[in-house]
C-alpha cells in the first residue's frame, strides 16, 4: 500500500519547471504547433459538419453541426494530449536526452512525468479553447454554459496523457506509436460516439465502447456544448480520473525501470 | 580535513554482468580527484551511483554526509555535472539553456540575472548568448555544459570525461576553466582516460578497470610507486635494440604495439649505447602516468 501512495502523482513544485519549459518551447514555435493542432479538427468541423450536416439535419435533438462539433472537441484532446505524451516525450526522453539532464538535477523521474502530463493536457486545452471557439462562431455552440467542457477537456487530455506516458516508456522506436495509433486511438475515433451515436452500433460493441475513455469524454462534452442535460456525470468522471491516475502511475513505474538502471 | 563523497564497497550488477565490484572511494574536499580507466571500465556507471541516478546493488554511499538512498535531491541540488554525452537542450538558445536549467533547481529571479552574465562570461560565450545550440562547436558546447552544472553555484562539480572528443585547443581551454573552478574552491571529481588530463588536473586519483579500483594516490606518487623515472621510447629495429640494451643493470622492456619502452633509474648509460645506431631511433623522456596506466590496465587495445 505505501508502494501504491508513492505512485499517486506528487505534484511538487518542482514539477512545474518541465511545464513551463515545454510551454516556453511551445511559445516559440507557436504557429506550426497552432497549424498542426487546429488544422485537422477544423477541416472536420466544416467539411462534415456542413457537407454531412445538409443531408442529416438533426441528430439527438441538436443541430448535426454541434453533434459533430462536440465529438471533434473531445478527439482532439485526445490526439493532442496522445501526441504530446508520445512524440514529444519519446524524443526528450531517448534522441534527445533531455530527461538525463534534467534528473542531474534535484528533480526525479515522477516530477518530469508530471510536468509532462500536465503539460500534455494543457495542450488539450489550448486546441480544444481553438476549437471551441471556431465552433461558436459557425454557431455549433448553445451558450456561454459550454465553456464547461474546457475542464473536462483537461482531464480527458490527462487520461490519454498517461496512457501515451506509458507508450512512451514502452517505445524502442516512433514507429512503435504507429501501432497504438491505428489499433487503438484510430478505432476509437471511429467508435466512440464522435461521428454518431454509440446507440447505433451493435450491442456487443456496445458494451464494448463503453470502458473507452472517448466514449465518456464524448458524453460529457455533447450536452455541454448543446445545452441539454447531463446525465452518468460521476460515471463518466470516474472513467477518464481512473484512466488519467492509473495511466500515470504505470508511467511512471515503467519509466523509472528504463531510466533508473 | 573532511570528506565530501565517502563511498564503501560499490556494486553495480547488469543481469548477470558485475560492472562495479566493489568500489571505495573518499574524496576530500577542495581536491580535483580523477578516476582514471579504460572505456568500460565502469566509471560512467559509478558517477550514476553517486548521484543517485543508477541504484547500487550493494554498499554504502555518502554524499556532504547524506546517505544517497534517502538524500538524493538534496545532493544534487548542490552538485554540478558534466555528463558524458552532451545533452544540451536543442529547442533553446544558449542562454535559455543556463536559463531553464537553473528552474530545475528552482533559481529565477535576481539571483539567476545576476549568475548568468558571469556564466557566459566563464564559458567564453558572452557573444554567442542568442546563438542557437546547433551552431555551436563542439568545444563551445562543453564549456557551455560546464556553465550548465554551475548555475547552482554547486560545491561539487561531476565530469565525467569533460574533453573527450575536443581538439587540443579546446582541451586547453577546458583545463583552464576547471582550474579556475578549483581555485574557486569548488570539489571536482573527473573521469577520463587522458594521463595528460588526469596528470594536470588531479591531486589526487584512482585507477579504475574492470569495475575494481587498482591504485590510488598522487600522480607524482603512482609514477614513483610503479615505474622507473625515465623512459627510452625505442622505434625501429626491435630485436637489435633489445640486444644492444639488455647488458645494462636495471633496464625493464615493455612493449605495445610497434613501439618499445625501455625503463631505468639512470638513461645515460642507455643512451649511450643507443648512439650509435643508425636503425633505431629514440626518445628520452621521464615517466608519467601513462607508463603506470599501461602497466596497471595491461597492454591489450579497448574500445
Ligand atoms: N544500462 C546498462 N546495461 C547493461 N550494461 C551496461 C549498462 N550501462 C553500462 N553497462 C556496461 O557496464 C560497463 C561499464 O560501463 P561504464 O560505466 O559506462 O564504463 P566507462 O564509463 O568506464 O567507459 C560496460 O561494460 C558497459 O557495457
Ligand atoms: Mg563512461
Amino acid at each position: 500500500m505505501t508502494e501504491l501512495s508513492h505512485l499517486l502523482p506528487r505534484l511538487r513544485h518542482a514539477a512545474f519547471a518541465v511545464w513551463r519549459r515545454n510551454a516556453l518551447v511551445f511559445r516559440k514555435f507557436l504557429t506550426p504547433s497552432l497549424f498542426i493542432n487546429f488544422g485537422e479538427p477544423f477541416i472536420y468541423l466544416l467539411g462534415l459538419g456542413y457537407g454531412l450536416g445538409m443531408f442529416i439535419g438533426n441528430m439527438m435533438n441538436m443541430p448535426y453541426l454541434t453533434f459533430l462539433a462536440s465529438g471533434i472537441l473531445a478527439s482532439a484532446a485526445m490526439n493532442t494530449a496522445s501526441f504530446e505524451a508520445m512524440y514529444s516525450v519519446y524524443t526528450r526522453m531517448v534522441p534527445q536526452r533531455t530527461y538525463d539532464a534534467i534528473l542531474a538535477t534535484p528533480l526525479e523521474i515522477e516530477d518530469v512525468l508530471a510536468g509532462e502530463w500536465l503539460w500534455s493536457a494543457t495542450k488539450s486545452l489550448i486546441s480544444a479553447a481553438g476549437i471551441l471557439a471556431v465552433a461558436g462562431v459557425l454557431g455549433a455552440v448553445d451558450g456561454w454554459r459550454a465553456l464547461w467542457t474546457l475542464p473536462v477537456i483537461f482531464l480527458i487530455g490527462l487520461s490519454f496523457a498517461g496512457i501515451g506516458l506509458i507508450m512512451s516508456a514502452l517505445a524502442r522506436g516512433y514507429d512503435f506509436f504507429n501501432y497504438y495509433m491505428t489499433l487503438v486511438l484510430t478505432p476509437m475515433f471511429i467508435l466512440s460516439g464522435v461521428f454518431y451515436p454509440v446507440t447505433s452500433l451493435p450491442l456487443p460493441l456496445q458494451t464494448i465502447v463503453q470502458v473507452l475513455p472517448l466514449t465518456h469524454a464524448v458524453e460529457l462534452v455533447r450536452p455541454l456544448m448543446a445545452g441539454l442535460p447531463l446525465s452518468n456525470v460521476a460515471l463518466h468522471v470516474a472513467v477518464l480520473t481512473a484512466y488519467a491516475l492509473s495511466g500515470f502511475a504505470i508511467a511512471v513505474l515503467l519509466t523509472r525501470r528504463r531510466l533508473l538502471v | 580535513m573532511t570528506a565530501i563523497i565517502t563511498a564503501r564497497g560499490l556494486v553495480k550488477r547488469y543481469g548477470e554482468r558485475i560492472v562495479v565490484r566493489g568500489v571505495d572511494i573518499e574524496i576530500p574536499a577542495r581536491c580535483c580527484f580523477g578516476v582514471l580507466g579504460p572505456n568500460g571500465a565502469g566509471k560512467t556507471t559509478t558517477l550514476r551511483m553517486l548521484l543517485g541516478q543508477s541504484p547500487m546493488d550493494d554498499g554504502a554511499l555518502d554524499v556532504f554526509g547524506l546517505p544517497i538512498r534517502t538524500h538524493g535531491r538534496d545532493i544534487r541540488a548542490r552538485t554540478g555535472v558534466v555528463p558524458q554525452t552532451d545533452n544540451l537542450d536543442p529547442d533553446f538558445t544558449v542562454v535559455e539553456n543556463l536559463r531553464i536549467y537553473a528552474r530545475y533547481f528552482g533559481i529565477g529571479g535576481k539571483t539567476l540575472a545576476e549568475r548568468i552574465p558571469a556564466l557566459l562570461e566563464f564559458a567564453g560565450l558572452t557573444d554567442r548568448a542568442d546563438a542557437g545550440i546547433n551552431t555551436l562547436s563542439g568545444g563551445m558546447k562543453r564549456r557551455l555544459i560546464i556553465a550548465r552544472a554551475l548555475v547552482n553555484d554547486p560545491e561539487l562539480v561531476v565530469l565525467d570525461e569533460p574533453t573527450t572528443g575536443l581538439d587540443p585547443q579546446a582541451r586547453h581551454m577546458i583545463w583552464g576553466r576547471l582550474r579556475a573552478l578549483r581555485a574557486a574552491g569548488k570539489t571536482l571529481l573527473l573521469t577520463t582516460h587522458y594521463m595528460e588530463e588526469a596528470e594536470r588536473l588531479c591531486d589526487e586519483l584512482v585507477v579504475m578497470d574492470d569495475g575494481r579500483i587498482l591504485e590510488r594516490g598522487t600522480p607524482a606518487a603512482l609514477i614513483r610507486r610503479h615505474v622507473e623515472p625515465e623512459v627510452l621510447e625505442l622505434q625501429g629495429e626491435a630485436d637489435k635494440a633489445r640486444a644492444t640494451l639488455a647488458p645494462l643493470p636495471n633496464g625493464r622492456f615493455e612493449a605495445v604495439a610497434d613501439t618499445y619502452y625501455y625503463y631505468t633509474h639512470d638513461a645515460r648509460a642507455a643512451i649511450k649505447q643507443l648512439e650509435g645506431q643508425a636503425a633505431i631511433s629514440f626518445l628520452h623522456r621521464p615517466a608519467n602516468l601513462e607508463d603506470v596506466f599501461l602497466k596497471l590496465t595491461g597492454r591489450d587495445l579497448r574500445d
